[in-house]
């Protein structure tokens, strides 16, 4: 198709979209020259991945082997959802816009300017003058990184923070030791696809006693069509040390679903932390369930060390599809593991989301804090485990799942399993379904507050354990994110 | 204060007003009785403004910056800023949402419509606390969600105290001594009555009269099928308690 009459079929489906989806505000498409490899998915694929990306032999062997394995396996159709069937073979896994003058990709001063305003229009600006102070950023766009801020700052205390392109080239025997140790490529069907053909990702290493001084951050847009997203985040954290990192995650109105399929794996050893927050508000389809991300993500941190602790802390907001379950394995002594999230549901979004807390080393402890709400004619599922090896002596849970439903076509559920393998174990599992009705809203404006604030007080108040975990300025921006989904949806 | 000029409203195309005229001046307490299904507690909505009760026809006219005012169109919320309050006959229960965090936003969003300073949580807690001691009320109750596992007592003393914090110009106090134990009554009149002053104005709804020795209204007015049917003192009330509603239906 000539590029002219790409560009007009993409505007008139987003306005189209925009007509019949609530207020989308990232739903703007990027028109850029890019390099696309043509659909399909063979070892031929694979080999084309690796070649673009100059990788050394091993990374090519290892995504092999990935692919070979991921043949093997079928397309999960447990989850409390319909989908699909994905073609795999109908989409392009690679991706990337060109740079300026056959410059490098994942470096600002040789990408696109349109790239940066792209950005920009996001709320990310990448440039040294406008930049985030406090706030490092990694942007991925479609298949590659298109560069990371503050890198020189952070390196001054020995934090590195790089693509996952950068990383196999410039710390390859960190990569090594680290991917793939928490989510073997084996793990499941889309951890494994993602191990074939992940194009980037970030890669974070905080070195032993530092207190990482800034947040680190990925921002990741899928922005062309017929395409998938398939990046790879790894986070180290050596002995005693502390990062806190944001991930967000927005991409085009278009009616034909896009797969978005990610793995990430955080590592701490002795007395380190990680504290991960996520707002994701990918697009979810319109008002018929046309179109919107189909996230299938695995989630994976493992405590090594002892005291160590890893925080998940989640606000899920967008995607038609959402399958996603953030664990930690509770490998260390006194490691602690949190879950603390909000998966809000609209139009005809489908969601089933938890975690899994495995407990091995001994005074283990786990908090699990969901809060699901769903409207319209969603549907919103918590799933969870709760796992105590033989070892994990006084190891120790609460869980708790809230659900809050708004109308009356659409649905929560909760599946909580519980393993206990150890007596001396003590758990805890609270659960609670609640309606946001009429009487409630007109109770509040009677009172002086209008609709926005009687809504958002509602849902400010249901979600509050999960937001006070989120640093601030996420939380603020989280807040926003529900009360603009949830506009017009009660009453 | 209020001027209510021949209403008419119904719920889902079916007429429960039928063409009520009232006016309550500054200073007054008017009470309305009248047996079930007279339209009593749709009177209360439509003067708060629910969304879901179709006004067909009359006017509310209210004083609105000295100025008098058909507030029919006005939303709930900009009724309640202009100084409408409705004590509810059943407080909804909001789960997860802290009793004085709620005060608070509505108190605050009543200054900032009025033109008044917002208040800071730290004098707003010490302000809620003064209105709590007058309803006798446990300080508990201002850290819990509004009203999750209050009594139904204790709801309809959270009704007044919020009352008592928002300051209305005019109230409407629906069935507010329904379900209350005859101490728990006093207390809830006793509150009434020090909130009453010259410059508010009150709607007392109610079944019985029992609650009319308390809070003793200027004027009663009994509904009957949508209409104000009789307007008296309050000897009216002893009447009705006595011989009931039916004597006084249209046309005996």
């Amino acid at each position: 198709m000539p590029k002219g009459e790409e560009k007009i079929l993409n505007e008139k489906t987003i306005q189209e979209n925009t007509l019949s989806s609530r207020d989308y505000k990232y739903g703007f498409y990027t028109d850029i020259e890019t390099d696309r490899i043509p659909k399909g998915l063979t070892e031929e694929t694979i080999r084309l991945i690796s070649t673009k990306k100059h990788e050394p032999e091993w990374m090519y062997e290892w995504r092999l082997k990935a692919f070979r394995h991921w043949k093997t396996m079928t397309e999960p159709h447990w989850p409390n959802f319909d989908y699909g069937p994905i073609d795999y073979q109908a989409l392009s896994y690679y991706t990337a816009p060109k740079t300026k003058k056959g410059g490098p990709v994942g470096n600002i001063d040789t990408t696109d300017p349109e790239l940066i305003k792209t950005f920009e229009r996001l709320g990310i600006p990448l440039s040294e003058q406008k930049r985030l102070t406090g706030v490092a950023v990694d942007a991925v766009f479609d298949s590659v990184s298109v560069g990371t801020t503050h890198q020189a700052e952070l390196a001054k205390v020995g934090v590195i923070f790089c693509s996952m392109t950068e990383a196999i080239e410039q710390h390859p025997e960190l990569v090594k030791k680290y991917l793939g140790s928490v989510v073997p490529y084996s793990d499941n069907f889309f951890a494994a696809l993602n191990a074939a053909v992940f194009s980037d990702g970030s890669f974070c290493y905080i070195p032993k006693g530092v207190r990482c001084p800034l947040e680190l951050s990925t921002y990741f847009r899928i922005n062309a069509a017929e395409s998938g997203q398939f990046e790879r985040t790894l986070i180290v954290a050596e002995d005693s040390s502390y990062v806190s990192y944001l991930e967000g995650c927005t991409a085009p109105m278009r009616d034909e679903n896009q797969l978005h399929a990610a793995v990430v794996e955080l590592i701490t050893l002795d007395n380190a932390e990680i504290k991960y927050s996520t707002v994701q508000n990918w697009y979810s389809g319109d008002k018929e369930g046309k179109g919107g991300i189909y996230n299938f993500v695995t989630k994976r941190g493992k405590c090594v060390g002892k005291n160590s602790k890893i925080s998940w802390t989640q606000v899920e907001a967008g995607s038609a599809i959402t399958w996603k379950y953030p664990s930690v394995i509770l490998q260390g002594d006194n490691s602690v593991g949190k879950f603390y999230s909000v998966a809000l549901t609209n139009n005809r979004m489908q969601a089933d989301t938890g975690t899994k807390m495995i407990h091995i080393g001994k005074n283990t402890k786990s908090t699990v804090v969901s809060k699901g709400i769903s409207t319209d004619e969603s549907n919103n599922s918590y799933r969870g485990l709760i796992k105590i090896m033989p070892t994990a002596d006084g190891a120790r849970n609460f869980s708790q799942c809230d659900s809050m439903l708004i109308g009356n076509k659409c649905s929560a559920n909760t599946f909580p399993y519980i393993e206990v393998k150890n007596n001396s174990a003590v758990l805890e599992h609270e659960a609670s379904t609640s309606k946001i009705n009429a009487d409630q809203i007109f109770y509040l404006q009677s009172r002086g507050l209008d609709l926005e604030g009687a809504i958002s007080l509602i849902i400010n108040g249901f979600c509050k354990d999960v937001f006070k975990e989120l640093p601030m300025e996420f939380a603020v921006e989280a807040v926003k994110l529900l009360e603009m989904k949830l506009e017009g949806s009660v009453g | 204060m209020i001027e209510i000029r021949n209403l008419h409203a119904g719920i889902e195309g079916t007429p429960i007003l039928k063409g009520i005229n009232l006016t309550i001046n500054t200073g007054e307490v008017h009470a309305i009785m009248g047996p079930n299904g007279s339209g009593k507690s749709t009177l209360s909505k439509v003067i708060a403004g629910h969304p879901q009760y179709e006004v067909t026809e009359g006017e509310i006219i209210y004083d609105v910056n000295f100025k008098k005012v058909n507030i029919i169109d006005l939303a709930a919320e900009e009724r309640a800023r202009e100084g409408i309050f409705l004590a509810f006959q059943y407080p909804v229960e909001i789960p997860g949402v802290n009793t004085a965090v709620f005060l608070r936003a509505a108190f605050n969003e009543i200054c900032k419509h009025q033109g008044a300073d917002e208040m800071d949580p730290i004098d707003f807690d010490e302000y809620i606390r003064s209105k709590m001691k007058i309803l006798e009320m446990d300080e508990k109750y201002i850290s819990r969600a509004v009203n999750v596992d209050f009594s139904g007592g204790e709801k309809k003393r959270n009704e007044i105290m919020q009352m008592a914090v928002l300051n209305p110009r005019f109230a409407v106090l629906d069935e507010t001594d329904s379900g209350l134990d005859i101490d728990s009554m006093r207390i809830v009149a006793d509150g009434v009555n020090k909130l009453r002053n010259k410059n508010n104005a009150m709607l007392v709804i109610t079944h019985y009269q029992r609650l009319l020795n308390y809070i003793v209204p200027d004027f009663v007015h009994i509904l009957q099928d949508g209409k104000i049917v009789r307007t008296a003192g309050k000897e009216l009330a002893l009447a009705v308690e006595e011989k009931g509603y039916d004597w006084l239906k249209e046309g005996k």
